[in-house]
């Protein structure tokens, strides 16, 4: 039963958080009632097998969701911090190199930061005229070297499973909250279930209730996707990073902030993407506008 | 129905070539002087829009291969280099993989368009077969093209499809091996979906030619259903379908810019922004939205072969449809029993579509069985008797006379 409150909480908050088109829904009556209905079957499944996540996200607010979506530089920058004094010690971002880092529209750090900032890390590169691999300090061009030679070193560090790279995270999670909302979805071009699903993770740990046991080497989580309970320990606590932009120091914050850092860094283009995208769409309105026109014309005399 | 060319060239050059290969008649007689009824709706734009879409995907297409490496170790990190350092390579990848489904919307519409106004009966009939063996066509495409990211999905959408043909009695599992080139799905398997998915657009493309042609020899058909007889009922292509065509095609591209630039992830399974791996099957393998009706009917056999053998007959009974249709008026417009199947069958289609994006459990399966058996008897049953059952509206004289009866019978003239 709390399940389908808690499925059927979540939709409200999400009625809340879209705004006016969910008031548009609210009047074709797609809303509660559809929301209801599609509580229901999840419900009756309870008692058979669980599914999960147990919780569904809560929707956050994103700087780069919707029509004029832009990310938010300073809070990349920070996010991008979380992730190399936390994440990076078990979770690789090989996709992203370091000049990427200096994106503008993305985190946006200074030429001479991201040369310093990849000088930082040792480099692995060869073979030399003798045929040796040798160490070098990193370049731009360099890839943010993962924790782990191999995903069997990271099986075998981390209890036997492989911590996983986090370059395409932000868009390999997502929860779907049924059909209705899927539907939606279409029209208030929500595209940020990887981001919120991460943000919800992280705080979201939790002791577990009562008369459930967690596997040994768990960590129960309500919101994690495949299971009650994952293996990662809680990665954040308040104060553990040091903002240099005077930004609340939480764990809510951390979270926040890695989860967009880590939508850039699975969509590095979303700016320029929506930036375009806003301009096609006008110019292709006022181009049917105008083949409207010219229809009329040419059909004019032409009943049919 | 062809209309007689009366193209002459203009430029000595011109007829100089004309006379030795009349491409420019072909495309004057095809194209600006055929003869096309009057009274077409905007749904017959989606033949236009489908034209756009195949050429858009070939050219989209070969320009990722330039960028695409079909190995299984190298593939996925191939598509993001794509995203991430191609310029607008992002933008090219997001146009392809949603332009796949835009192509699909556009045939389904294209598709219910024919069956409401039975653009399938006589004397359309190969026109009909040839348009079947195109959504065949792209339905094999499709699928390979979304095994070649080589994510999760992608993989074990592989795997589930290819072995379907394990069912197949007596030769089934060789068949499968020789599919895979090995003993599981794996890079041979990648090597040539990538191969058959650069060549099959271009089979579709000939059949597309071959349609096009059926068509400008039986002539369209139209939302009366009824022949053109006088010169009345017709108006030249050029310009009047020419502009109707591109403005539904304008309105269209609106839509398919949304998804793309906005939503360019909506239609795509997250899980194929994951690594593929042999060892870990997804929670829920779910097929791209445009095959789910057929996955549930698949589904929904508990006879793994019967299964399979029911998926393919969903379709190939469509290759049947003109024979088991037995009533000779064309346009749902005139059949007002027909009109509520039609409605019916599109609403069980849609039931089923969703029933494939579920888990197999519970009152899905039921749900599933019962719009399965539906499914079959619409064609099987339904049709066959409604064909002698129902009584048709009487049907207008010409296309001119529809016309005039829609618009409240002002004649043409006084119009003008």
């Amino acid at each position: 039963m709390s399940l389908s409150t808690e499925i059927f909480g979540g939709a409200a908050m999400r009625l809340a958080t879209l705004g006016a088109a969910g008031l548009i829904s609210l009047g074709l009556g797609l809303g509660p009632a559809a929301a209801q209905e599609g509580a229901a079957p999840q419900e009756e499944h309870e008692a058979e097998t669980p599914h999960y996540p147990l919780k569904k996200p809560e929707l956050e607010s994103w700087s780069f969701s919707g029509l004029f979506g832009r990310f938010d530089t300073a809070q990349l920058q920070r996010g991008f911090q979380v992730y190399r004094e936390v994440c990076s010690s078990c979770h690789g971002l090989k996709l992203v190199a370091f000049r990427h880092l200096g994106q503008e529209g993305g985190p946006h750090f200074g030429d001479a930061e991201v040369r310093a900032l990849a000088a930082e890390y040792q480099v692995t590169d060869g073979p030399d005229e003798s045929g040796d691999m040798f160490e070098r300090p990193g370049r731009p061009s360099d890839y943010l070297p993962s924790p782990f030679p191999n995903a069997q070193a990271a099986a075998a560090a981390n209890g036997g499973a492989a911590p996983p790279d986090l370059s395409m995270i932000a868009k390999a999670r997502a929860v779907g909250y049924g059909i209705q909302w899927t539907i939606l979805d279409f029209f208030t071009q929500y595209q940020e279930a990887g981001p919120d699903y991460i943000h919800a993770l992280l705080t979201g740990y939790q002791d577990p209730p009562e008369g459930v046991t967690v596997p040994p080497g768990g960590h129960y989580n309500p919101y994690f996707i495949a299971g009650p309970a994952l293996a990662m320990p809680p990665p954040l606590s308040d104060g553990q990073v040091t903002y240099a932009d005077g930004s609340p120091q939480t764990v809510d914050q951390y979270s926040r902030d890695v989860a967009a850092f880590l939508m850039w860094a699975a969509e590095p283009h979303l700016v320029d993407r929506k930036r375009m995208g806003f301009q096609v769409l006008i110019f292709l309105v006022i181009f049917a506008g105008l083949m409207y026109l010219t229809k009329k014309k040419i059909w004019a005399d032409i009943p049919h | 129905m062809a209309g007689t060319s009366t193209y002459q060239p203009k430029s000595s050059v011109g007829r100089w070539f004309e006379s030795r290969l009349p491409l420019g008649g072909l495309i004057h007689s095809s194209f600006v002087a055929y003869p096309t009824p009057r009274n077409l709706n905007y749904w017959w734009t989606f033949g236009a829009i489908l034209s756009f879409m195949l050429v858009a995907q070939i050219v989209t297409g070969v320009i990722l291969a330039m960028h695409y490496t079909p190995n299984a170790d190298l593939a996925l990190n191939s598509v993001e280099h794509v995203m991430r350092d191609v310029n607008y390579g992002w933008l090219l990848r997001y146009l392809h993989a949603n332009g796949a489904s835009m192509f699909f919307l556009a045939v389904y519409i294209h598709i219910f368009r024919g069956l409401y106004y039975g653009s399938y009966k006589e004397p359309r009939e190969v026109l009909w077969i040839l348009g079947v063996i195109i959504f065949l066509l792209m339905m094999a495409t499709a699928f390979m093209g979304y095994v070649l990211p080589w994510g999760q999905m992608s993989f074990w959408a592989a795997t589930v499809i290819t072995n379907l043909f394990s069912a197949i009695p007596l030769v089934g599992e060789t068949i499968t091996t020789w599919l895979w080139g090995g003993f599981a799905v794996g890079n041979p398997t990648l090597n040539r979906f990538f191969s058959l998915h650069y060549l099959l657009p271009f089979m579709i493309a000939g059949v597309v030619v071959l349609h096009v042609w059926a068509l400008h020899v039986s002539g369209q058909n139209n939302p009366a259903g009824i022949d053109i007889k006088t010169n009345r009922d017709s108006v030249p292509f050029t310009p009047y379908a020419t502009v109707k065509d591109t403005f539904g095609l304008v309105c269209f591209l609106i839509l398919f810019a949304w998804v793309v630039f906005f939503l360019p992830n909506y239609l795509g399974h997250p899980d194929n922004y994951i690594a593929a791996d042999p060892l870990k099957t997804p929670a829920h393998i779910v097929p791209e939205w445009y095959f789910l009706p057929f996955y549930a009917i698949l589904r929904s056999i508990p006879d793994k072969l019967l299964g399979v053998v029911a998926m393919f007959a969903s379709i190939a009974i469509f290759l049947f449809l003109p024979w088991l249709d037995t009533s000779k008026v064309r346009s749902a417009v005139y059949r007002p029993l027909y009109k509520q199947f039609f409605w019916i069958f599109v609403i069980c289609g849609l039931g089923l579509g969703y029933l494939g994006s579920q888990p197999p459990e519970g009152v899905y399966v039921i749900a599933g069985r019962i719009l399965t058996i539906y499914y079959f008897a619409h064609f099987l049953i339904i049709l066959p008797l409604i064909g002698i059952l129902e009584r048709p509206k009487p049907l207008p004289s010409s296309i001119n006379d529809a016309i005039l009866s829609k618009n409240g019978g002002v004649p043409a003239e006084s119009k003008a």
